[in-house]
């Protein structure tokens, strides 16, 4: 392949990738469904996963640390909610069965700008689903429904 | 422009990023694979500004240190995008700039799997004297660096290079396979490479307070790469592997530290590498820029 077509190949390409990105992230504003309603998406496999360090008294407060260096920017100081993501003390998320979390937290929702967190070990990732069901459900949430 | 003015360009560039108002770090938590890649891609709108080294020992000439800059973008959680500056010194001759890369990487699957494919592609513009052996490819062995800089920096290098990463995660464990194929402007043939890895953070479990010198922060592993020749002589005829083992430390503020000595598998290896890297991650800076540009809504 001679250079100019490569870098014309080359420009249509990134060209294209660029606005693969823009129409899709333009795509996810737009379809606003829930923001929870991945949450419900979980396979019963993992709904009917319970979370192994349950009884670990230490497991919440091990979460909480996981949660400030991993989480707390796009969902807010105490999972409030931020710009970026949404509460995580709704009452969708709370009532949620601990391991429809854990299957968020391991799969993301990469087209809504969820990453995926299966970088974290797995215990790693209940530690942070035994913090989230240790949240209670906020006013503010609750005022909204 | 004279290479101490790029590098303190570079350096000023990387600084002002770090110190820019309301900036935040996020705690990373990167492997420390230096050569393969795995399946986990940077977090939307999150910056990694990156800084590795290579000290590497030569058969038969002098020595050298090569060192790249590295800017990692999240476009979104499917597609991150990374732009590197090369350089190097060769001890005894001289200090070049030795090129630029861009590179993308896409996942097209919406969900974890247990092999979870990243589509790689990979723009360079560079010269023959680079030598920060980011990847392995075709028939590069050692004696390839015997060149004097003067002379192997005249040599200009355009290449696409594809890459086919298969990463996996399990109980802790991260495995990962590249296989990488490279084309050359000038109508060489297509070469090809492979790097694989494995790696596990040294305790599964997260501590209940903050520290940073918790075993979690810790991610020990190693990786192999090598070249496995060209379209018309593959195999691995005169082609170097290294195998490295490495240890990653990802600390809360947002550093990660990685240190991978390398080991030539072969009389074409380079007998010695000492690699390391210091990165630091940046939270929402695409948010930021785009917010400067918006200006306040409130």
């Amino acid at each position: 392949m001679s250079e100019p077509r490569f870098v014309s190949v080359l420009i249509v390409l990134t060209a294209a990738i660029g606005i693969c990105g823009a129409v899709l992230s333009r795509a996810e504003d737009v379809k606003q469904e829930s923001v929870y309603a991945e949450l419900t998406k979980a396979p019963e496999k993992y709904r009917n996963k319970q979370n192994p360090l349950a009884n670990d008294r230490g497991a919440a407060a091990a979460g909480k640390v996981l949660f400030e260096e991993h989480c707390e920017d796009c969902h807010g100081v105490g999972a409030t909610g931020g710009r970026k993501a949404p509460s995580l003390r709704a009452k969708e998320v709370q009532e949620a069965a601990p391991g429809a979390i854990f299957w968020i937290l391991s799969n993301g929702v990469v087209r809504k700008k969820m990453p995926v967190w299966s970088k974290l070990p797995e215990p790693e990732r209940w530690q942070l689903v035994s913090y989230i069901k240790s949240l209670s459900v906020s006013e503010s949430t609750l005022n909204k429904k | 422009m004279p290479f101490k003015r790029r590098v303190l360009s570079f350096v000023s560039f990387a600084f002002a990023f770090a110190t820019f108002p309301g900036i935040r770090p996020t705690q990373a938590q990167e492997n420390p694979y230096i050569v393969a890649y795995d399946h986990n891609l940077e977090e939307p709108a999150n910056l990694e500004v990156e800084y590795f080294s290579t000290l590497g020992t030569q058969r038969g000439g002098p020595n050298f240190h090569a060192f790249w800059g590295e800017f990692e973008y999240g476009a979104t959680a499917w597609w991150t995008t990374e732009f590197y500056l090369d350089g190097q010194t060769t001890f005894g001759d001289s200090t070049v700039f030795t090129g630029f890369r861009w590179e993308n990487r896409v996942r097209p699957l919406k969900n974890e799997h247990w092999i979870n494919p990243v589509l790689y592609m990979e723009f360079e513009d560079i010269n023959g004297a680079d030598k920060i052996l980011k990847e392995i490819e075709g028939h590069d062995v050692d004696s390839d660096f015997l060149v004097p800089n003067a002379l192997a920096r005249s040599e200009r290098k355009h290449e696409a290079e594809l890459k086919l990463i298969l990463s996996s995660n399990y109980k802790g464990w991260n495995f990962t396979e590249n296989t990488l194929a490279v084309k050359s402007l000038d109508n060489s043939p297509w070469e090809f490479g492979y790097a694989l890895g494995v790696s596990r953070p040294l305790t599964l479990k997260g501590a209940a307070q903050r520290c940073n010198f918790c075993l979690q922060h810790f991610i020990a592993g190693v990786e192999m790469y090598g070249g496995l020749g060209d379209r018309y002589s593959f195999g691995l005829h005169n082609t170097s592997h290294y195998l490295a083992p490495g240890l990653a430390w990802n600390l809360p503020s947002g550093w990660t530290f990685r240190v991978e000595p390398t080991f030539g598998l072969n009389d074409q290896s380079h007998q010695f590498m000492l690699r390391w890297g210091v990165s630091y991650e940046i939270a929402g800076f695409g948010q930021k820029v785009a917010d400067m540009f918006k200006g306040k809504h409130e």
